[in-house]
Formats: C-alpha cells, sequence, structure tokens
C-alpha cells in the first residue's frame, strides 16, 4: 500500500532481525545448540532480547567473525567453532543460521559443512548439522523463525512406514501455548509432532543438577517421522508454499497438509478442534465442550465492556491477522491491524476472515514501524493498542493504554506463561482486553468506583 | 547470621578449572585464570579473541559505540546504518537515563533510527538510502548533531559512512553530521567499539565550543553512563559540594555540553575501560589532567570526592566536602548496621563489564561480604594489573585495527591546569594523576581472578566455591539462578539503582539483602530432590 508518509530509514521498529526467529525455533529441538554464523554481537544480541523475554537462559554459539574472516571467508571458523560446540555441549544437533555478514561474503555454507563432516568424519561425537539461510537484511524475524523449521524438517525427515502420528508447526507461539496444544493432542489420544516444542528448554524449573542444554524439545528421530506422519497442520496465514514446512512434505512424502490461521477465538479453536476430530476420527473430550461454554459465557458477560471498542493491533502478520478475527468476533474495532513484516498477503487473508472490513473501517498495513502506527493513531484515535512491549513509548506519550501481547514482552512479567490459542487461551486473552478496559475506565472516573 | 565461609585453596581451584581442557587449550587458559597477589600482581591475559564455539557473553564493536558511549547523550539523533536487527537491540536495552531541563529540551533515546538495509541494499550499496535516512531525520527534528554506526556489512559493501556524513553536514550547515566505523567483526569486543567512540566524541564534538561557563571547580564525568540514574545521585553530591559538572561521558548528557568539555580543569574516570582514551587525548590536546574516581561504595565516594577536593586545593572547597560527607555518612551507616549482621561473611562473585567488577566489590566489603573471585568481560591488563603495565603490552592484530589517533598540544587552547611542580606535589599527597592501579591491587591474596569467564568455568566456579551471590548480566542470570544462586546484574541492575555516591550505596545494600536472604532459594531444591549429584562437567575446545 503506497503512503503518502513512506520514508526511507525505519524510525521505531516494528519487527526483529531474521537469525533471531531462526535461534528461537532451533531452542525447539532436543539437545540442539543455535549457532550464528558471523560476529559475536549477533548472538549476544539476540541472546540478550531472547532472554528478557523469556527470563530463561538460552545458550547461542557463535562463529565469532574478525577482519581478517570478513574478508577472507567463515570457513575456517565456522568448522572451529562446529568442533568447540560439539565437544564441549555434546549436542545431538547443531542449528546453523547465517546473519548479514555471512550472507553478505556470499559463505557457502552447506559447502563448508560438506567439508567439515569430511574432515571430522571419525571425529566422535558429529552432530547432526541444520543449516537455515537466514540474512538479516531480507524479512524480519518470522522469515527466520519459519526458515529453520522448514530447514530442520528438510534436513532431519526421512521417508518410512506410515504412521498414526500428526506433524503440528504451530508458529511462533508462547511456551504455554504450546504445553497447551500437546495437551489437546493428547486428549485425542493422538501422536504428534510439534516443531518447533520450546515449552520446556524456554519456560523450564530449576535444575537439580547442572545441564549443559536445558531438557526439552522436540527429538531429531521424531522429527525425521515427520515424513510418515499422516498430515500436517501448519498455522499461520501467510507462510509462502516454498517456505512452508508442511508444503514441503506434502510435496516430497504425500503428507496432506492443513493450513490455517492460528486458532484464536471461538471460530478459529471450532476449526482447529473440528480439523482434529476429522483427523483423529474421535470426538472432542468433554472439557473442551466445558471450556468452549465457558468461553461463550465469558463473551456474553463482557461483551458491553469491549463492544465496538477502537483498537490498534500490531506484531508479525500471523498473529495480527488471528487477532483480528477474534477481536471481530467480540464485537471489538481493529481500526488499524499494522506489522513491520511484508509477506504482502496481509491485507487479503484478513479480507477472507473478515469480509465486511472496508465498511468497518478496518485499515491494514505492512512494513511499518511504530511512527507510522503513531501518526495513524492521531487520526483513528484508538481506544487502546494491543501489541509487544515496544508499543510503550508511544502509548505513555498520547496516553493510550497497551495490551501487552506476542514477541518481546520485556517490561512485564510472564510473558511466556500467557495463552492465545483455543478457548481456554482466547477465555484468557478475553480476560485480559475486558480487564483492560474496566481499569481504564476506573483509573480515568473522578469519583471511582470498586465492583463493576 | 553465618559463620564466615571456608574459601577453597585458589590453585586448586585453577588447576580444576585448566585440568579438564586440552593442553592447547588448557595453556592458553592457563593464562587468563590467576590466582591474585596484590603485593607482586602477576600478569593476566586479557583482551584477547574469544575461539568460535566458545559462549561468550562479550558483544561486539557496533554495541560498545552505539549502546555504551553514545547512546546516553539525548539529543544526538542515532542512526544506525545496517539490517534491523542492531538497531532494535540496541534499542533503549541499557538502562541510561535522561532528564532533559525542560519537556521542550530535545530527547532522541526513546528513538530507533535504522536504515533497514534490505538485499538491493546489499548488492548495490546503502550510500543513497542512508543520505535519505539522514534527511529525514533532519527534517524531522532539526537536532544539532547526527551520528551514524556502520553495522557489519556496511564495511564489506563499501559503503563510505564518512563522505555520506561530510556531505550532508556541509549541506545543512547547521547540523553536525559524523559517522562511526564500528562494524561488529571489528576488534576483540566491545572494547573495541569504546575506543572507536571515543576516537570520533573528541575529532567531531569536543573542542566545538570555547565559551567558558561559570563554576569555580569545574571537573567532567567520564566513563558514567547512568544507568539506573547513577550520574543522578553523582550530580546530587557534586551541587553540594560545589562542584561544577561541564560534561557527562556521557550518561544524562548533551551535545552542547561535549562540545564544551574542554573548558573543564580536571577529568574525573569512572570506568576506565571504556573512557581512558578521551582522558589521555583531552590532557594531550588540552593539558587538563585525568584522575581515576569510583563513586560505587559510600566510603570509595568519600574518598574520592576528598581526591577531587585536594586537586583544587581549596580549603573551602574542602571543608564543604567533608561537611556534606558528615551529613550523609549517618544515613549509610545506620543502613549498614541494620543489614550488615544479615550479610556478614558471606560471598560474593563478580564477572562484569570492564569496570564494575572492581567497583562493586567496594559495595560489598561495605556489606562485610568478601568477593572470592571476580574477572572482566572486555576489559584489557590495565584494568586488571595497572596502568604501569601499557608499556608492556603486546599489540595484536585485532588492536592494530583500531586507529590510534596522533594527538598535539592545541596551539590555542593547550593550557596545562597544574604545572609540573604542582603534579608532583599532589602524587606526594597519595593523589595518582593520570593513572589507575587497576583491580587486583585491592583485591585479597588468594582471590581468584578471570578474564573473560568462559561458560564452563563459570558453572564450576559455582559448584566448588557455592558463593551467596553472583554478579553479571541478564545473559547469565536465568542460569544462575537455575541452580540456586542469586544473581544481580550489573549491567541492567535488575531495574534497580541508582547504586552511586551516599543514597545509591544504601539502594544496593538493600537490595543485595533482599537476595541473598530470600526465603526463595531454599525451595529450590524439592525434598525429593536434595540428593541430586552434580552431573560430570566437560570442557575440550579446540583453539584457531
Amino acid at each position: 500500500m503506497k503512503h503518502e508518509h513512506a520514508k526511507a530509514a525505519t524510525q521505531n521498529a516494528c519487527k526483529l532481525c531474521n537469525p533471531l526467529g531462526a535461534c528461537l525455533a532451533f531452542r525447539g529441538i532436543e539437545n540442539c545448540v543455535p549457532f550464528l554464523h558471523g560476529s559475536q554481537g549477533c548472538a549476544t544480541y539476540i541472546r540478550r532480547y531472547l532472554i528478557s523475554h523469556y527470563k530463561e537462559p538460552i545458550d547461542i554459539a557463535s562463529s565469532n567473525f574478525n577482519e581478517e574472516t570478513a574478508v577472507f571467508g567463515g570457513s575456517h571458523n565456522l568448522k572451529i567453532g562446529l568442533k568447540n560446540v560439539s565437544d564441549q555441549y555434546k549436542p545431538e544437533v547443531i542449528g546453523v543460521a547465517t546473519t548479514c555478514l555471512s550472507e553478505t561474503i556470499g559463505d557457502d555454507v552447506p559447502g563448508i559443512l560438506r567439508e567439515y563432516k569430511k574432515e571430522f568424519k571419525n571425529g566422535s561425537p558429529m552432530p547432526l548439522i541444520i543449516h537455515a539461510s537466514t540474512p538479516s537484511y531480507q524479512g524480519s524475524h518470522i522469515d527466520g523463525f519459519h526458515a529453520a523449521v522448514h530447514a530442520t524438517v528438510k534436513a532431519l525427515a526421512v521417508k518410512g512406514p506410515k504412521q498414526t502420528l500428526i506433524n503440528l508447526f504451530p508458529n511462533m507461539v508462547s511456551p504455554a501455548d504450546l504445553r497447551h496444544l500437546k495437551e489437546i493432542f493428547t486428549d485425542f489420544a493422538a501422536p504428534v509432532m510439534v516443531l518447533p516444542d520450546y515449552s520446556q528448554t524456554m519456560d523450564g524449573g530449576p535444575w537439580g543438577e547442572y545441564h549443559r542444554i536445558p531438557p526439552g524439545g522436540t527429538p531429531a528421530s521424531a522429527i525425521a517421522s515427520a515424513a510418515s506422519a499422516s498430515a500436517s497442520i501448519e498455522f499461520g496465514s501467510t507462510i509462502e508454499a516454498s517456505k512452508s514446512a508442511a508444503e514441503y512434505l506434502d510435496v516430497m512424502f504425500g503428507i496432506p497438509a492443513y493450513r490455517m490461521p492460528l486458532p484464536i477465538g471461538i471460530k478459529g479453536s471450532d476449526k482447529f478442534f473440528s480439523l482434529l476430530e476429522t483427523l483423529t476420527g474421535t470426538k472432542r473430550a468433554e472439557k473442551y465442550e466445558d471450556e468452549r461454554r465457558r468461553l461463550v459465557d465469558a463473551y456474553a458477560d463482557g461483551h458491553k465492556y469491549v463492544f465496538e471498542k477502537k483498537v490498534i493491533i500490531y506484531g508479525e502478520e500471523d498473529l495480527v491477522i488471528a487477532m483480528t478475527a477474534f477481536l471481530r468476533e467480540i464485537g471489538m474495532v481493529p481500526v488499524l491491524c499494522a506489522s513491520g513484516g511484508k509477506s504482502g498477503m496481509l491485507k487479503k487473508r484478513i479480507a477472507e476472515l473478515v469480509p465486511d472490513m472496508d465498511e468497518l473501517g478496518i485499515n491494514v498495513r505492512d512494513g511499518v514501524d511504530f511512527v507510522d502506527i503513531e501518526e495513524e493513531s492521531k487520526i483513528l484515535q484508538p481506544d487502546f493498542l494491543i501489541g509487544n512491549s515496544k508499543g510503550f513509548t508511544m502509548s505513555k506519550k498520547n496516553n493510550i493504554p497497551l495490551l501487552r501481547l506476542g514477541f518481546p514482552i520485556h517490561d512485564r512479567f510472564g510473558g511466556q506463561r500467557m495463552h492465545h490459542l483455543g478457548y481456554r487461551g482466547t477465555l484468557e486473552l478475553f480476560d485480559r482486553i475486558v480487564n483492560t478496559v474496566i481499569e481504564q475506565r476506573q483509573n480515568a472516573s473522578s469519583i471511582g468506583y470498586t465492583y463493576m | 547470621m553465618e559463620a564466615n565461609k571456608i574459601i577453597p585453596d585458589p590453585s586448586q581451584v585453577r588447576e580444576e578449572l585448566i585440568q579438564k581442557y586440552p593442553a592447547k587449550v588448557a595453556k592458553k587458559r592457563a593464562k587468563s585464570i590467576i590466582v591474585n597477589d596484590p603485593e607482586t600482581i602477576p600478569e593476566v591475559q586479557a583482551n584477547v579473541r574469544t575461539v568460535p564455539g566458545i559462549i561468550t557473553q562479550r558483544g561486539c564493536s557496533y554495541a560498545g559505540c552505539k549502546g555504551v558511549v553514545l547512546g546516553p547523550t539525548r539529543d544526538i539523533v542515532n542512526i544506525v546504518h545496517g539490517p534491523i536487527g542492531c538497531s532494535f537491540y540496541a534499542w533503549l536495552t541499557r538502562r541510561n537515563q535522561t532528564k532533559p531541563e525542560t519537556l521542550m529540551d530535545a530527547n532522541y533515546i526513546p528513538y530507533c533510527f535504522s536504515t533497514d538495509m534490505q538485499e538491493e541494499n546489499i548488492v548495490f550499496g546503502g550510500e543513497k538510502k542512508l543520505k535519505i535516512a539522514i534527511q529525514e531525520a533532519y527534517d524531522l527534528f532539526h537536532p544539532k548533531s547526527i551520528a551514524i554506526f556502520s553495522t557489519c556489512p556496511v564495511g564489506l559493501i563499501g559503503d563510505d559512512v564518512h563522505a555520506a556524513a561530510r556531505e550532508m553536514k556541509e549541506k545543512f550547515g547547521d547540523c553536525n553530521v559524523f559517522g562511526f566505523s564500528c562494524e561488529g567483526y571489528r576488534g576483540v569486543s566491545q572494547s573495541a567499539g569504546h575506543h572507536i567512540a571515543n576516537n570520533g566524541v573528541f575529532k567531531h564534538m569536543v573542542g566545538r565550543n570555547n565559551e567558558v561557563k561559570e563554576g569555580q571547580f569545574k571537573l567532567n564525568l567520564l566513563g558514567e553512563y547512568n544507568i539506573g540514574g547513577d550520574a543522578f545521585e553523582i550530580e546530587r553530591i557534586f551541587e553540594r559540594v560545589g562542584i561544577t559538572l561541564v560534561a557527562s561521558f556521557s550518561g544524562n548528557s548533551t551535545v552542547g555540553a561535549i562540545e564544551n568539555a574542554h573548558t573543564a580543569d580536571l577529568n574525573v574516570i569512572l570506568c576506565h575501560r571504556s573512557i581512558n582514551y578521551m582522558g589521555d587525548m583531552m590532557e594531550t590536546k588540552y593539558g587538563i589532567p585525568w584522575m581515576k574516581v569510583n563513586f560505587v561504595g559510600a566510603e570509595s565516594t568519600a574518598k574520592s570526592l576528598r581526591k577531587i577536593g585536594e586537586y583544587f586545593g581549596d580549603e573551602g572547597l574542602k571543608a564543604r566536602i567533608e561537611a556534606v560527607i558528615a551529613e550523609e555518612m549517618p544515613k549509610v551507616k545506620a543502613a549498614v548496621a541494620e543489614i550488615l549482621p544479615r550479610t556478614k561473611g558471606k560471598t560474593a562473585m563478580l564477572f562484569v563489564g570492564g569496570s564494575r567488577a572492581h567497583h562493586y566489590q567496594d559495595l560489598f566489603s561495605e556489606l562485610g561480604m568478601t568477593t572470592v573471585a571476580a574477572g572482566y568481560e572486555f576489559a584489557h591488563r590495565d584494568d586488571y594489573e595497572g596502568r604501569n603495565v601499557l608499556p608492556s603490552i603486546k599489540v595484536d592484530a585485532d588492536s592494530k585495527n583500531i586507529e590510534e589517533l596522533k594527538i598535539v598540544a592545541d596551539p590555542e587552547l593547550y593550557n596545562p591546569r597544574k604545572t609540573e611542580a604542582e603534579l608532583a606535589e599532589l602524587k606526594e599527597k597519595g593523589l595518582e594523576i593520570n593513572g589507575y592501579e587497576g583491580m587486583m591491587k585491592q583485591m585479597t591474596k588468594k582471590s581468584l581472578v578471570v578474564d573473560d569467564l568462559s561458560h564452563y568455568e563459570s558453572e564450576k566456579l559455582i559448584e566448588i566455591y557455592k558463593p551467596d551471590i553472583f554478579c553479571a548480566g541478564i545473559k547469565e542470570k536465568y542460569v544462575v539462578q537455575k541452580m540456586g544462586i542469586p544473581l544481580k546484574q550489573l549491567h541492567s541492575y535488575d531495574y534497580g539503582g541508582p547504586y552511586t555516591g551516599f543514597e545509591g550505596a544504601v539502594n544496593f545494600y538493600k537490595d543485595i539483602d533482599r537476595m541473598v536472604n530470600n526465603p526463595v532459594w531454599k525451595l529450590i531444591k524439592a525434598p525429593w530432590e536434595k540428593n541430586g549429584k552434580s552431573a560430570g562437567l566437560a570442557a575440550s575446545y579446540v583453539t584457531q
């Protein structure tokens, strides 16, 4: 969309860089060490950023480029780095993601990896090495996330006898959501391969003993069987077919791919549960019917607070799309759906879920930063904002409340434990939205009130 | 109250740390793991490149330049030339605070400007986009200064940020535009970026405004970045004793103040590592001596103030300093009296920064706590052993790549603030001018000093010493706490602070008390887990 305020520089970005997403995704593989091929600063910054959201340690190795490496190529450093990570951490998998530096100099990473495997043929241990190309000058963190998932499946999935197994590619959701999704599959008695699964590695307990790599994650052996599953479910609305792990398995191994938006809201969750019922031939457990009933009950009780409230939603495109559908379901008007991402599909996908978007005055903008969003907000006058912590500056400046959602949340506690998906996640989200409105009204009231 | 802990024999600890390494690595690490002796001060290997694949806590040149040194000056618009990540990751992540005098005064710290380089910029060059970005920033704010920071790909694709800066500066006429070649791959750590930043700030900012402002005792505060409001507390004390702060490098600072810094009569240095270059350059060009001080710790603050009083040699100033110390100390003493019974005899480890691992030992000792091991993340030998080792530091390929400015005395502005005789006299009185004794002189005999502590070594040290508190940053925080040891962040202060001066000391005592005596640590292990044995740690690295 051409905009009259279009500018060359990005001010207050609404996206992070490609390798960050890859590191997070690699953290969802059991016994895996993420490895960045580039300067050590990238690993340090990305660790720092992921840790501030998840409040969990995350080790990311690096090939520590110096000036010489930058000029003559990173092959030597990459090999030494891989050897050291192998010796020190004894990982089963190393997930190598590139950076703008190694991509700019054009390092042939697959070639270097082939050489490495040859050179250390008899060396032990020899972990599985996955390579995802994640130049920071393309796309954003979510592209790196999907690139790592895609590369992992491509590297590890091997054809085998058909199994009763469903692959789930859940997108960049919270550890709490991942746990909830696994519980749903357990209740359907359906074996599932979730990739990535950082539900424990990025939200775990204290350690009785020291761990080189935190426990948790999907084992490489389970990922191998992705090619013999009976179906794949992928949450996401803007993942290009060529970058979709589910699509890859469909094309290469004939595993039917069911791609759907993130299941947020009643309709979204209904779609997900119906799909599971179809795929497993099992009816959903009574407890999910209860959860749905409680959610409907809450909508009925809470609609008066939120109905027709205007909101700006921002974040990764897939999250924004699913949230927009949900916000419409509860009668709110997302006057602006914004993302720093730029798949080119944002508006189209929203229109599919909210056909009357134009009549409702829903604006959609991709490739934006917070300055763009702030300019829009001056015209649109939203009641509040929904998105990550980086919206705080504009929230404070313009006195618009901010409901924190997505990544990164580093100015509130517990971002990693928030639910968004299914009836249960939607209910939690709904409670938070209603309370945001009530809190604002309570604070703004000169006489004050203490009950609703 | 806890009895004094038995401290393990450090020589044995050192052996244990090294023994699992292959011979070559053991030899390398042995030079960075040292048993201290304040009398003889053994050599510590520092500022050497981290081996690839060893997970280091170190950052990059860009982080040191943009994030640390330039970031805290509120009225420079900082444009990061590169892909989006670098700018995003340095966006308000350090807790450097700033207080514009009025609501109308410029403050660009909450902004994050980036050229957000895309593939076509990498292929066809990004200079054009950079110039448009500079123009946009200028049109939007009309700032006094715009600084440009190069990230990794910029140097490789051959964008000339300095030429772009010169061109735009000339075009605007009323805006000082300058660039930094602080690509992430330059140098060993963020320390390289500090040096690059010092050079740029000195070259492009210091000395642009010769107006001599009022004030009898004028100084600059160097290497204080106002994390958690530290500079505010120091400013408060300066004001009370009648010291005029001309410029701060760079916490709570402005372009105007830095441009005027050369009119001060003394530079006091807090973080020696990140800013000592500036002290030296200002000495050579303008004749302003520098002095190492420490405002972390109540006793150290008092000592530093007295040193400043002695430097200016004014009886009135000295008397005011004594009066202020006398007024401020009772609340500090009262806090210590209340807290010390709960902290006495406990142990701390500090692995952080290029000066904090030294300074914070003062606060712990005020709480009766022993620092059993300490080390820096990105310091050089002089920060450990003192500046007298400077001539013997070997210049390696990494440091050679960082420009050393050739500074000469300014023909008009050079004005030695003290004569040779006066300096000698001050030295006699125990005032070390242009000098720093380093961390090890202050640490006890047989404490352990480790540079660029590796992950493996930190786990091992925790296992052996079982310290009551570990001080580092957010990257170490959650792994240390998983093992049941509280970790105090000394980069961001865990959202606390200020910790400088008298009020800061009291804040710190309270925060440490809350952490080391918190009942939560007793809950870490479930009753059925109490017999858990520690898994063997491995350490077998390959060096280059």
